[in-house]
């Protein structure tokens, strides 16, 4: 079931959290919600649950067409996943599974068998069947979150949105239960939204990523899509570390120091302030300047420990410029701390102001 | 360096049964032990033994007849009485307060913290004299009582009136605090899972807060029955209709019957070692701690299904 959201806006006293919001997210989707504390990411989650209200008269949701800004977040059928787990404490894991089904109005409600059973389905499913009779408290921080997984998809909710599911996990807990969402996801296909503030988990995860910012959506995209066209500044610094080299528009090159890039069509900003952005893995280190355009450094740390070996060097100007390599690459180099050499860009992207080409 | 890493690691694993590492000189750990006890043992246990020893000081009979003597009964039941209506109206008013409070923002929300305090903050002879002011024949509404033939004043309706004042804090006191605590996370997943209003209620809210209830309620029920001041202000003490326990133990003791006098205190003195008993147990079932499971767990189970 597809949602879809139409300006959205959400102000709280003086903080606008929301501002102007669209939003569609086709049927059957993994979608993650990504952007730093403050972005509204949250908020609109909680839109779209109809816990919280949009501005008075601003926009509207809608699930499958259906416009459902009327009702009550109890008719919305969403499942909803809590970043604390927000697990009934006094109640078994069974009883928590067991909950949706059992507050539903006589004449809808199963019968007590048939409770049993979908419950016993759904432990099975998150691979917690010997644990039914449990206490939230007595389960570990992963098992929790499963619990209230499955608590929510027992209701068979049209969506399933899910509030930083993994933000109270330890990091390996976190992969794990992460991999374990995108193969349950793959075998349940219910429309899903998770909000996360970690830019490797929504890349990983989702099958489109929405990057947030101060209350707007700064792009909506594949991972790839996002991670290597971004849209804005915003984006290309959000998804990952980035050196930014600042210089300035010469007839059709952009000029950063010794080093030159072209930059068709940027003849029109001639004199005009420009940001080249590199990403640490986009960068070449050369032992030799030859005859390529490049910017003598002076390598200041080597990083070996890990799938890439990381470079810290400090240019002329005393910038500080981050390179990742292979470590084949970084063999092959054979460097040393305070060596003096040679980067160069295989990639880049040029900002002229607000305009990115 | 190292050797002293060590050292200190063993003595630590060590006297991990014991003392922790960082502690007073026994001399001093003593001390304020004794110190403690001793006063303890002085200004409450004897006084408190005081209140039996007095009260079988001519026997059992005597003790059992001054129990049964018309008065004290009357006594007794008005009591029971006054706890039986303020402790289920505080209770009501406490868990709306708390919930208002606790989960929504509205104006004037700081001003209702305040008051919920001002019983605290009042001395409870002032609360009863205000009760004069406002109900008494003098009072504002006295005229108008007066007419309709309504007593508050010197009649068991102010009692009541001037217990619910004086017990109005303890039951929101105790469920306020959790409430904020622990948020709105909980209703919100009911409500999302399907839950109506009442059965977010009872089915997660009421739940979640129902040890800090009933230790509230055990507390205002303790004060609600030993209540002096405010009680005694409004009561006229008009024996067997208006005298609670404490103000018949008062009347007892002013006219010199010490032995009715204590034998009455000795049931507020049981009420009291009961209402610590039940206290201690609340806060031991309330507090009682689950084995939590090390996270590892989660990696072993997943890691199965490869």
């Amino acid at each position: 079931m597809s949602i879809e959201v139409r300006n959205i806006t959400k102000t709280f006293g003086r903080f606008t959290a929301l501002c102007d919001v669209s939003l569609s997210v086709p049927s059957g989707q993994l979608v993650a919600l990504l952007g730093p504390s403050g972005s509204g990411k949250t908020t609109l989650l909680r839109v779209i649950a109809g816990l919280e209200h949009p501005d008075g008269g601003s926009g509207s949701v809608l699930f499958h067409e259906q416009d459902v800004a009327g009702q009550h977040a109890r008719d919305r059928h969403v499942g909803f996943v809590f970043q604390h787990y927000a697990l009934f404490k006094h109640m078994t894991v069974f009883d928590n599974i067991a909950f949706g089904l059992t507050v539903r109005p006589r004449h809808r409600r199963p019968g007590r068998d048939e409770i049993r059973r979908k419950v016993q389905d759904l432990l099975r499913l998150i691979q917690l069947e010997n644990l039914a009779n449990r206490y939230p408290s007595q389960l570990s921080g992963g098992q929790r979150q499963r619990v209230a997984l499955a608590r929510a998809l027992a209701v068979e909710p049209k969506v399933l949105l899910l509030d930083e599911p993994f933000g109270a996990l330890d990091a390996r807990v976190r992969q794990e239960l992460r991999r374990w969402l995108r193969r349950l996801h793959d075998e349940i296909h219910v429309t899903s939204l998770f909000v996360t503030h970690d830019q490797e988990e929504a890349l990983e995860v989702a099958d489109r990523v929405v990057v947030m910012n101060a209350g707007r959506i700064e792009q909506v995209g594949t991972p790839d899509e996002v991670f290597h066209q971004p849209a804005t500044e915003f984006v290309l610094n959000f998804l990952g570390h980035v050196n930014v080299f600042r210089g300035r528009v010469q007839q059709d090159r952009v000029v950063f120091g010794s080093l030159a890039v072209d930059a068709p069509g940027a003849a029109a900003a001639e004199g005009g302030e420009a940001k080249l952005f590199v990403r640490p893995h986009e960068l070449d280190i050369l032992v030799h300047p030859g005859r390529f355009d490049c910017l003598p450094a002076r390598v200041t740390r080597i990083q070996s420990a890990g799938p890439f070996v990381k470079l810290e060097l400090l240019t002329e100007d005393g910038q500080p410029v981050h390179v990742e390599l292979s470590h084949d690459r970084s063999n092959r180099l054979g460097l040393h701390e305070n060596d003096t050499v040679y980067v160069r860009p295989r990639q880049s992207r040029v900002y002229l102001g607000q305009y990115s080409i | 360096m190292a050797g002293t890493i060590a050292f200190r690691t063993g003595s630590a694993s060590s006297g991990a049964a014991g003392r922790p590492a960082i502690t007073e000189p026994a001399p001093v750990r003593w001390a304020l032990i004794g110190v403690s006890l001793s006063f303890l043992g002085l200004f409450l246990l004897i006084p408190l033994a005081g209140v039996f020893v007095e009260a079988f000081r001519k026997g059992a009979g005597a003790f059992f007849a001054a129990l049964r003597d018309p008065a004290a009964l009357a006594a007794v039941k008005l009591t029971l009485l006054v706890a039986a209506i303020a402790v289920p109206v505080n209770c009501v008013f406490g868990l709306a307060a708390s919930w208002a409070i606790a989960k929504f923002n509205f104006v004037g929300k700081n001003l209702l913290i305040t008051l919920i305090d001002l019983p605290f903050a009042v001395s409870p002879v002032i609360s009863g004299l205000i009760y004069i002011l406002v109900y008494g024949l003098h009072g504002w509404l006295g005229p108008f009582l007066s007419a309709h033939d309504i007593e508050i004043i010197f009649a068991v309706p102010g009692i009541v009136l001037a217990t619910l004042f004086v017990t109005f804090p303890f039951v929101a006191r105790e469920v306020i605090p959790l409430m904020q605590v622990q948020g709105n996370d909980d209703e919100e997943a009911a409500i999302t899972l399907g839950a109506g209003g009442l059965q977010t209620f009872f089915r997660v809210t009421l739940p979640n807060v129902k040890w800090a209830v009933l230790y509230g309620v055990i507390l205002c029920n303790a004060r609600a029955m030993g209540e002096f001041g405010a009680v005694s202000v409004v009561s006229g003490h008009i024996r067997g209709k208006t005298s609670t326990m404490p103000l018949h133990v008062e009347i007892l003791y002013n006219e010199y019957n010490f032995v009715a006098a204590f034998a009455v205190a000795s049931l507020l003195a049981l009420l009291a070692l009961a209402t610590l008993a039940l206290k201690s147990f609340v806060e031991w079932r309330s507090r009682r701690p689950f084995a939590e499971a090390p996270d590892a767990a989660v990696l072993e189970d997943l890691s199965h299904e490869h």
